[in-house]
């Protein structure tokens, strides 16, 4: 049996195992919805949801598993962040209303006005969704003011510019996996272009990355303590190496013509950027100053869920990999629906 | 904002939100149970009839699953964006409860969806057969958590407070079957089951008409539906009773304002219609039968049936409104009654796919089953006013440190988008609904995408181009 000291910490993996699985998940299928900015064509969109119409559902209940999650197990910092960040939240959930609506109504859509309004909703609901997962990270990055457990911070702290460059790395970064994704899943003309994109993704990102992991340590002392004070150096130095040699590898992925190695150099990359976000919280939940142990719920809820957790995530992510397994291959431009 | 305060329009922004979100789990519940149904019929008699009826209503709960995915997946927030008083006092006790019904229930069906809606040629029969049975039990699954903290918040058990007002789970068997756990799923799932089936019955009623009875799958449906409505309204009605009492015994405010009783007494009136005053308190213009009060709710003349003015002003549910939702709810019950009724002397003289009249009153119930159900929910839920977690924590302790302005716009917003999304939903659904069901019914059209996370095969591999990767 776990000792009550150290359930906070096992749930706190749990948990950033359920956000990161949730970000490289669905922020493959958001960025293919993003990249509608790009494919104008009818059909080269319908390939594109057609790309990830098998598994969208399983990756948004990643989602629900982390809200639902931090309600059971934190839910001092379930109620401090999402009124804190109230707006980012419920644009972010209006906007994958629109978008999980649109999946499916603009393949019956008859007129060409329907298509073209549910296609709009797609793009609009991914984008925005993607923006708004940006700006509630940055806000919780920036931190919340706060009094005991009830928010005291005021309407627009949400807003800053530092924020704003959160929510656009995150835009970028999911449409980046979404044309990662395309090169792994698609062959002929969409393949090339879907290489086109992952090219100037992968740059732009790489600078936004930068700019964030650099912006970052600046927010609190105990930031750039735990980045930049020795002996910590030591560790957290290699963060950024890796994240210099994955991009060499995307690069040589791409020019070589690899059709999976982009899209697992990207996810890579993700985990990285959450692996440097840990680095930074622990052992806060929401910065400047509650902690994980201040958050927790009493140990009996943490084991009670605990329980059922420990065999029903595993059977979950079994029957995930084997639903992407069963998926798998490549969905042509000729393969696409009449 | 109309001389609301904030409390008032974050209840009335998730009683929104909920109200679109209840109608299609109950649609969910009620036809994957129909489904699972149907398919076993059709592996048992080998009808044609019964597969093609399968396939019809798939694609129907194709897309009412769907939409309560992304409207479930709003609720997943809105219980800190709305109420962190609540999530942050309530969570050790209900959030756990919740994390269960994601982690077993909704990743359950989620998973096993897909080989339901595309997996019948890839699987065979006996297994698709499984996979339907999976989700219907999912569906079940997850009305049993989400049951069981809805009733927790309306006859708490098993908990003690701690110093700083939060709830401490002190035993967990007290808490999941609490009190009135036992009347309040078996009413859900019954009245989920008679939603279901008047829609189903509304749809074969339609077609009957159209076809003037020729159509076999209409009829066929037609008459599944009208044995539901025989046998499952009186049953929901007696579970209702039982609910009735069980309410009574924990929550006496909520029933004296449901029936809009103002003085605590024995031999009471039973009020039918009336209009309750909470300022004068009073109700009315009331037309009461004597005595019947008492026997609806103790099943005696002489019982005792609670007035308002037993409870503290301060702590009471207001009557407005719950008075007239109870009574439609009832009322809808009696209808259904009444239908199931009518269909079996219908039956026994061998006109059931005759007898236009009926066809034409089951067309009108067709919706009643989910009035039904949202009167009934309002009514619990309001009734349980002026606390979130009754007798234990107030609403005003429950509500998010949100603004005024701030609710307000959501609010305008979730009406908006919800109008259009969900309003187009609705459309696409009926419009399915609207094309006569035919031999040799298409499933899910195999040239649309699988939406599902399934674990199984759709489309894609029907075509499969090879992978280089």
């Amino acid at each position: 049996m776990i000792a009550d000291a150290l359930l906070p910490t096992v749930w706190a993996g749990l948990l950033a195992f359920a956000v990161l699985a949730y970000v490289v998940l669905d922020g493959f299928d958001l960025g293919v919805g993003i990249l509608f900015a790009v494919e104008r064509h009818y059909d080269q969109r319908s390939v594109l949801v057609n790309s990830v119409a098998p598994v969208w559902d399983g990756n948004e209940t990643w989602l629900v598993l982390g809200g639902g999650g931090l309600l059971a197990v934190f839910p001092m910092a379930y109620g401090l962040i999402l009124p804190a960040l109230y707006p980012t939240i419920i644009a972010m959930l209006l906007a994958l209303i629109c978008r999980g609506v649109a999946f499916e109504f603009r393949f019956r859509a008859r007129s060409v006005f329907g298509r073209f309004c549910w296609d709009a909703a797609f793009f609009v609901g991914s984008s925005v969704a993607a923006l708004a997962q940006g700006l509630t990270l940055g806000g919780l990055l920036q931190g919340v003011r706060h009094n005991g457990p009830v928010y005291a911070g005021g309407w627009w702290d949400w807003l800053s510019p530092f924020t704003v460059l959160c929510g656009v790395a995150v835009v970028a970064g999911y449409a980046l996996l979404g044309a990662c994704w395309l090169i792994w899943r698609t062959d002929g003309d969409m393949q090339t272009r879907a290489r086109g994109y992952a090219w100037y993704l992968g740059l732009a990102v790489l600078g936004l990355t930068a700019l964030v992991s650099l912006w970052s340590p600046f927010l609190h002392p105990q930031f750039w303590v735990r980045w930049f004070g020795w002996p910590n150096i030591l560790l957290t130095s290699p963060v950024p190496l890796l994240l210099a040699a994955l991009a060499v590898g995307f690069r040589r992925g791409l020019e070589r013509a690899h059709h999976l190695t982009p899209f697992l150099c990207a996810i890579a990359w993700f985990t990285l950027c959450l692996g440097g976000l840990g680095i930074s919280f622990w052992p806060l939940m929401v910065p400047p100053d509650v902690t994980i142990w201040d958050a927790a719920a009493p140990a009996a809820s943490q084991r009670f869920l605990l329980a059922g957790a420990v065999f029903l995530v595993p059977a979950i992510l079994a029957y995930t990999i084997y639903s992407y397994w069963v998926f798998r291959g490549k969905i042509g431009a000729d393969t696409h629906y009449h | 904002m109309f001389g609301l305060n904030a409390i008032e329009l974050a209840r009335a922004q998730f009683g929104f939100t909920i109200a679109f979100h209840i109608i299609f789990p109950a649609f969910s519940i009620g036809l994957a149970s129909f489904l699972a149904v149907l398919e076993a019929l059709w592996l048992i008699t080998k009808r044609r009839v019964f597969l093609d009826l399968f396939r019809y209503w798939l694609k129907i709960f194709s897309l009412g699953f769907g939409m309560g995915v992304v409207s479930g997946l709003v609720l997943s927030y809105q219980i800190g964006t709305n109420w962190s008083g609540f999530a942050q006092r309530a969570g050790p006790v209900v959030g756990p409860l919740m994390g269960y019904e994601v982690l077993t229930a909704f990743f359950l069906e989620a998973g096993f969806l897909g080989v339901m809606l595309f997996g019948m040629k890839r699987v065979g029969p006996a297994l698709h057969f499984l996979a339907t049975c999976v989700v219907a039990f999912g569906t079940l699954l997850s009305a049993f958590w989400i049951l069981s903290v809805n009733s927790w918040m309306q006859t708490p058990a098993g908990y003690t407070i701690a110093p700083d007002g939060r709830f401490l789970p002190a035993d967990w068997w007290a808490i999941i079957f609490n009190p009135s756990f036992f009347v309040r799923l078996p009413h859900m799932v019954l009245a989920s089951y008679l939603s279901v089936a008047f829609v189903v019955g509304a749809v074969g009623a339609w077609h009957l008409l159209a076809t003037r009875g020729r159509n076999e799958a209409a009829r066929t449906m037609f008459s599944m539906a009208m044995w539901m409505a025989t046998l499952v309204a009186p049953a929901q009605i007696m579970v209702g009773d039982l609910h009735g009492l069980n309410t009574l015994q924990y929550q006496p405010a909520k029933v004296a304002a449901l029936e809009g009783d103002w003085d605590t007494e024995r031999r009471a009136p039973e009020i039918l219609i009336g209009f309750p005053d909470m300022k004068a308190e009073t109700t009315r213009g009331a037309i009461a039968i004597p005595w019947l009060g008492s026997l609806i709710l103790t099943h005696s003349l002489d019982g005792e049936v609670p007035g308002l003015k037993q409870i503290k002003p301060a702590d009471r549910p207001d009557s407005t409104l719950i008075f007239w939702t109870f009574r439609a709810m009832v009322g809808i019950g009696f209808l259904m009654f009444g239908l199931g009724a009518w269909s079996l002397y219908a039956r026994r003289k061998g006109r059931l796919a005759e007898d236009r009249w009926l066809h034409r009153a089951a067309v009108v119930m067709g919706p009643s089953g989910f009035v039904a159900v949202l009167c009934g929910w309002i009514t619990t839920e309001v009734g349980r006013q002026p606390y979130t977690i009754y007798g234990v924590l107030r609403t005003s302790d429950s509500v998010s440190p949100i603004g005024l302005p701030g609710v307000a716009t959501s609010l305008v917003a979730f009406v908006v988008v919800y109008m259009l999304m969900f309003g187009a939903g609705i459309f696409f659904i009926l419009r399915e609904m609207a094309h006569a069901p035919v031999a040799g019914e298409p499933g899910p059209s195999e040239t649309m995408p699988q939406r599902a996370s399934g674990i199984m095969p759709g489309a894609q591999q029907l075509h499969p181009a090879g992978d280089p990767a």
